[in-house]
């Protein structure tokens, strides 16, 4: 009988995660709609197809034909949301909204304004580099985070905590350019321990990751370690620590198994949030160290004027912030076995 | 000093605001002083020696900041003093404004060289070959226009680093002040209207902001930027909608648990129409949540201006900044010997500014918001 209770409870719960999953993906539904709304008018609207023309084409070759010429070529020249002259259904399909914008629902991320080029197939063969540097960056920073602020949690009121988080402070107020230029210049200029820039695929380009890893660690290493130092207190401050301190648990294993646990649910929150930017890349990292991931491709887009990969990248980073923001979610009820999803 | 007639033009916006400013401190500082809450905070601030420095830190660069917005366009003189005019007997103006500040620093904004120069230096940092009376090509290091007059040296184009990194201050402090400002008006009226009505306006709002805050930040101004172009204005606005969106969020969620409190209740029951709710008990009851926001986000706009013009979708060329100081510096540490001092300049004074508004930023915070206390001790 109590196996059989069990196993429906378990049956329960994968129903209820099944259910809450639908109802956060159809809650993005309307978010997505919005997103893909606000970059249509951005770029359709502010920034009409004529003006994205002529800065493509440079001013002195913008004629009123190698311009519409242009917007043939591209798909520019069709109405933006209605089309009159098309029948049927094709007077909502026959739209620039439609052809452009649409397809990003279904992640078809057209071709770049600039060249052509497959943007869906660019952003596959950039992500590898780009995760090459960050999922370590992310374990590592995680890791070292979490370590500082036990430790200094452990320490608290006393001068460890005091010196670190002043450093901390010091440490957020200096701009992320300082790190890259300085720890560029110094490691790899002065001292010569590691390339300069570049990147090569696979476990040798470990050697090329290192030191923006290290960079990327040190820049977020300020405030993160504050936020889990603060959650970390508020949770030494629960009843359910003083009593295991009062039957005399030690107070490194008080740390350790009973707040860092509860503590991971806030500090979970505040990390996955930051997988866009992750997946993004740090854009400036990548560009001073030469990694031709996701940032650089941003930012070769903006130097570019290339619209079409800035639209397709602000809706994929939106939907993997989503996702995030979804896996956080779920993740609550792994470290915390009373949140109900609901 | 006569300064003859001047053109307000460009700068006509930021007297104006400057004024408005100097108008209003005296108010604000008077609400303060009657406020409960900021008399006590006041006191616990006025303890904390690290918050004193960093509030008079602060109130320098206000006032750099200040002096750098009050300015005009000068008539144009010729080489004798005398008054330029056109063919229609108008007189010329100066393309480009003088702020106070710039009248302050004329010692350093007209010195010009020709090139690099070092910090304190008495001759060039490039050398020269030059041939002497006897045929013999020397190089020397030419001695400088303004021998010692350049605190920070000068860059590649013999501007003057000290001059520019003061430049620098009123870029940041526009971003880091005025971009709450644009938003608080329209976070405070929006979130407390959807959190006090409710229904479908709140259902609009949230909507409004969850999209704005559903597209990671850095790619939401991207897409701005690329859009609109470069340049100071706009950043100000797209950085004045993302902090609207989190103000508005904060906004919104105390007046939700603000409706329910027993003080609000009353107001209600006492037949006081909503409007005077909302502006005599729930106004006051979220402006310090406002303020805190404010002041916590301060320093992370003055470091992404940095990062954004470094990206090139930052203020214009024209406009000073330790974006565009850093930006102009990045090969110089390539040089050799090394010329340092540009890419320091903007990356102390950022660093001076930035740290004294975290530290302010936290005490505030612990003194208004005791609930948010970093410093929660054993």
């Amino acid at each position: 009988m109590a196996i059989q209770g069990r196993a429906e409870k378990v049956e329960l719960g994968d129903c209820a995660v099944l259910n809450y999953l639908v109802r956060r993906f159809l809650y993005m539904v309307p978010i997505l709609v919005g997103v893909n709304l606000l970059t249509f008018v951005l770029f359709f609207f502010v920034h009409t197809p004529d003006s994205m023309a002529r800065s493509v084409l440079g001013d002195r070759y913008a004629d009123p034909a190698a311009i519409e010429a242009w917007k043939r070529e591209h798909g520019y020249d069709l109405p933006r949301l209605w089309n009159a002259q098309a029948r049927g259904l094709g007077r909502v399909t026959r739209t620039i909204f439609w052809q452009k914008c649409m397809p990003l629902l279904w992640l078809d991320f057209g071709r770049s304004d600039f060249d052509q080029h497959s943007i869906g197939e660019a952003i596959r063969t950039r992500m590898g580099p780009s995760l090459h540097v960050t999922v370590p960056m992310f374990l590592l920073s995680f890791g070292v985070t979490t370590v500082t602020a036990l430790w200094v949690a452990y320490r608290r009121g006393g001068i460890t905590d005091r010196v670190v988080l002043v450093l901390c402070v010091a440490f957020m107020s200096v701009s992320p350019l300082f790190y890259i230029i300085g720890g560029q210049y110094l490691f790899a200029r002065v001292f010569r321990w590691c390339p300069f820039s570049g990147y090569a695929p696979g476990l040798d380009g470990w050697r090329f990751v290192v030191l923006p890893v290290a960079i990327g660690v040190l820049a977020g290493f300020g405030q993160q370690v504050r936020f889990n130092r603060t959650v970390m207190l508020e949770e030494t401050q629960k009843d359910y620590v003083r009593t295991a301190r009062a039957k005399g648990v030690s107070e490194p294993v008080v740390l350790l198994r009973h707040i860092l646990r509860n503590a991971l649910i806030p500090i979970l929150t505040s990390v996955v949030v930051t997988i866009p930017f992750l997946i993004m890349g740090n854009l400036l990292l990548e560009n001073f160290f030469g990694i031709p991931g996701l940032g650089s491709y941003v930012l070769d887009a903006i130097q570019r004027q290339d619209f079409a990969v800035v639209r397709a990248v602000v809706y994929l980073g939106t939907l993997l912030y989503m996702a995030g923001l979804l896996m956080v979610d779920l993740a609550y009820t792994w470290a915390d076995p009373r949140v109900r999803l609901g | 000093m006569n300064l003859g007639p001047i053109r307000f033009g460009s700068y006509a916006i930021s007297n104006t605001v400057v004024l408005a400013i100097l108008v209003a401190t005296p108010f604000a500082v008077r609400w303060m002083y009657t406020s409960a809450l900021w008399q006590r905070a006041w006191v616990e601030l006025r303890e904390r020696r690290g918050v004193v420095i960093s509030a008079w830190v602060l109130l320098a660069y206000t006032a750099v900041a200040l002096l750098d917005s009050v300015g005009g366009h000068p008539a144009r003189r010729g080489p004798d003093g005398q008054l330029l005019r056109s063919a229609d007997g108008q007189v010329i103006y100066e393309a480009r404004g003088v702020t106070l500040l710039d009248l302050l620093l004329t010692p350093w904004r007209t010195a010009r060289e020709k090139t690099y120069s070092a910090p304190w230096a008495r001759r060039a940092f490039c050398a020269e070959f030059v041939r002497g009376p006897d045929g013999v090509l020397r190089k020397v290091y030419p001695p400088l226009k303004y021998p010692g007059r350049h605190p920070l040296g000068t860059d590649r184009v013999g501007e003057d680093v000290f001059y520019q990194a003061l430049k620098g201050i009123r870029t940041a402090m526009i971003l880091g002040v005025g971009a709450t400002a644009l938003a608080i008006p329209f976070a405070l009226f929006l979130g407390m209207v959807a959190g006090y009505i409710g229904r479908w306006v709140d259902d609009l709002v949230q909507y409004i902001y969850t999209v704005l805050a559903s597209i990671p930040t850095v790619l939401l101004v991207i897409a701005f930027m690329v859009v609109f172009g470069r340049g100071l204005p706009q950043l100000c606005t797209i950085m004045g909608i993302t902090t609207w969106t989190t103000l508005c969020r904060i906004v919104r969620g105390e007046t939700l648990k603000l409706r329910e409190q027993e003080f609000v209740l009353a107001a209600v029951a006492l037949g006081v129409p909503r409007r005077r709710i909302l502006w005599r008990h729930i106004l006051p009851n979220v402006m310090h949540l406002v303020i805190i926001a404010s002041v916590l986000g301060f320093s992370g706009r003055v470091l992404s201006e940095a990062a954004l013009t470094y990206m090139g979708i930052g203020v214009g060329v024209d406009t000073y900044s330790w974006g565009r100081m850093i930006n102009d510096a990045r090969m110089e540490l390539a040089r050799d010997p090394v010329v340092w001092w540009k890419l320091t300049a903007a990356l102390v004074a950022m660093v001076g500014l930035v740290l004294p508004a975290n530290v302010l930023g936290d005490a505030l915070r612990d003194a208004l918001d005791p609930r948010l206390r970093t410093e929660t001790g054993p």
